[in-house]
């Protein structure tokens, strides 16, 4: 091992020279960009492609399967392309099963839950980060502590409470308890504790009023936290399951996860065209989202995790 | 003599200034308080009330005239089979699931974190997709593909093999999940480890490369204890999800064959369903503190990091 790194020490030197050399003669002989990467990497970007092609298979087989007729489906072993490749599966969600209004239901919810949000996790946000007041600790302690509570542990009492407010199967019953959620308020805090009071302090002697110097002087500021707030609470929204699956009990308060779960595990069971359809229709919009606002999701990410 | 007064004065408007701030703080704070208190800290004291009553599916109309039954509901579900049997399916899945989600997102990390910026921006938007897609859709993809007749055996055909009915096997259902849920939620935990691997210094690096270290020594004597609160973290995070998991078999197995992936969730929920609120809640209770424990490691962790 010594040796070895002795001798490579000791002989460049002189071939490093005559490298040089040949470089200023026939720069071409300088292996290409491309070649160095190859060399570098080659081997890590194969393993990575070939893995990758695995990773997103289900969701090629999804599109694939969506596209081929209810018979095609069945067939054993399956097909792989499309033989008769069809938008039927599409228009019977459409047509027969109500799609328009469980898209609408999961798209109100995930709206105005992420509105919501915004404003509200920005306020206490705000107070948390730039207000000295009595009680600041304990608030922030009911953040954190709300930050650990799982869902799992609330929605049997929660659903007593929503039926006595007759609220059951209601927008409100979707919206209202996640209307403000801990960690967006954490979110803000920690951006905004970095907002110089210098500008906050500027404002009150202009006679500002806090308010004013939230929405005119703070709020500007806060545009890229509230966008990844944003792009992290209508995720969270338009997957939700296990909330919307209890408080939602007609077919007009379904929103398109809770649907698609019960035609799944119903009368639907094995109509795979129809299921996979329908799993297309739920996973495109926030594909679509992600693929445009992709910074966003990955900063929810890592702010989120590491805080 | 003067000078006193016009201090007592200042103290004076000090504290009428402070107490202003105060309730705009806390006026700030009002809808995050009222959320929080109607919809989290009411529903998790009810809870913890509701596991030592009978209340049930009958009682919604009239919560407060149940009865207290003592310690009955933990005693019949300690003593419940399929209330361990859940617990165990649980342990297994977070102890199977989580190293094996961690191992695989930290080589995608490891890969990730050098090469070309731009073939690493795509790879990791790739394969942080699943993460973004409803688990619901996901598990009708899944479900398809694993099914006895479907893509998985069909291709192990082509090769002579007999593959089991994956879902409906007690030997394999439980596995099938698990590889699965490493498909969806490595994304999450691969961004968070490349933002660890990213703020370690080079500088260290470079030293260990000049000292002859290779790749795999300088992988395991200086990344890995660097990124240790990183990867602590991230396995904190990751529990606490796994700990819940509910979305998978509700779609896949409905908690079979033979109860072999009802997991803690399901079984809290399949009770609910049963109108055995008091049971169901106890459970709840369980799984909280358990889920509490793990996360209060969690926030040993960040201060730590902060200190």
């Amino acid at each position: 091992m010594t040796e070895s790194m002795k001798s490579s020490v000791a002989v460049p030197s002189s071939r490093q020279r005559q490298l040089r050399m040949t470089d200023e003669i026939v720069p071409d002989n300088r292996p290409s960009l491309w070649r160095r990467f190859r060399k570098a990497h080659g081997i890590t970007y194969t393993v990575l492609t070939l893995f990758a092609c695995i990773w997103i298979f289900p969701f090629f087989w999804m599109i694939l399967g969506s596209l081929k007729t209810q018979r095609e489906i069945m067939r054993i072993p399956p097909t792989f392309l499309p033989q008769n490749p069809t938008f039927s599966n599409f228009t019977r969600w459409f047509t027969e099963l109500d799609f328009g209004t469980f898209f609408i239901n999961s798209a109100i919810v995930a709206v105005v839950t992420t509105l919501g949000n915004l404003v509200f996790c920005s306020m206490v946000g705000y107070a948390l980060a730039k207000i000295d007041f009595a009680g600041k600790n304990l608030l922030f302690g009911l953040v954190m502590i709300t930050l650990m509570v799982p869902s799992v542990a609330t929605f049997v009492p929660l659903f007593v409470i929503i039926t006595n407010m007759h609220m059951l199967n209601t927008y409100m019953s979707l919206i209202l308890p996640f209307l403000t959620q801990p960690l967006g308020v954490f979110l803000m805090r920690q951006f905004m504790m970095g907002i110089p009071d210098a500008l906050l302090e500027a404002g009150r002697i202009d006679g500002a009023g806090e308010l004013r110097i939230f929405f005119q002087i703070v709020l500007p500021q806060c545009k890229p936290p509230m966008a990844t707030l944003a792009v992290l609470t209508f995720l969270s929204s338009w997957n939700n399951f296990l909330w919307p699956l209890v408080a939602a009990q007609s077919n007009k308060m379904y929103t398109l996860p809770v649907a698609l779960s019960l035609y799944s595990t119903g009368q639907q069971a094995t109509d795979y065209s129809i299921l996979l359809a329908g799993a297309v229709l739920v996973v495109t919009p926030i594909l679509l989202l992600f693929i445009f606002l992709q910074k966003y999701f990955i900063q929810g990410v890592t702010m989120s995790g590491i805080k | 003599m003067r000078r006193d007064r016009n201090q007592s004065s200042d103290v004076k408007a000090m504290t009428v200034l402070r107490r202003r701030r105060t309730v705009i703080a806390w006026g700030f704070s009002l809808p995050f308080v009222i959320v929080f208190v109607l919809f989290m800290l009411v529903p998790l004291l009810s809870s913890l009330a509701m596991s030592f009553t009978d209340i049930g599916s009958s009682d919604i109309q009239t919560p407060f005239n149940v009865n207290f039954v003592g310690f009955h509901n933990f005693m019949s579900l300690f003593s419940d089979k399929q209330f361990w049997s859940s617990m165990r399916v649980t342990a297994l899945f977070v102890l199977v699931g989580l190293p094996l989600t961690m191992a695989v997102a930290l080589a995608l990390a490891v890969a990730l974190n050098k090469g070309l910026r731009r073939v690493n921006a795509f790879f990791r938007a790739l394969f942080y997709a699943p993460v973004v897609a409803s688990t619901i859709a996901i598990a009708v993809v899944w479900r398809y593909i694993l099914q006895n007749d479907g893509l998985l055996n069909s291709l192990l055909a082509i090769i002579n093999v007999q593959g089991p009915d994956w879902l409906h096997d007690t030997r394999t259902a439980l596995p099938s999940l698990i590889v699965m849920a490493t498909w969806r939620n490595v994304g999450t935990l691969m961004i968070i480890f490349i933002a660890g691997l990213q703020a370690i210094p080079t500088e260290v690096l470079e030293a260990a490369s000049m000292d002859g270290a290779g790749e795999w020594t300088k992988f395991r004597c200086i990344v890995l204890p660097l990124l240790k609160p990183t990867l602590l973290l991230g396995a904190v995070l990751q529990s606490v999800s796994y700990l819940q998991f509910f979305d998978e078999p509700f779609v896949m197995t409905e908690g079979g064959p033979l109860g072999s992936t009802l997991s803690a969730s399901y079984y809290i929920y399949e009770k609910f369903g049963f109108g055995q609120y008091g049971i169901s809640s106890a459970a709840s209770y369980v799984l909280f503190i358990i889920i509490a424990a793990v996360s209060a490691l969690q926030f040993r962790l960040m201060r730590n990091k902060d200190d």
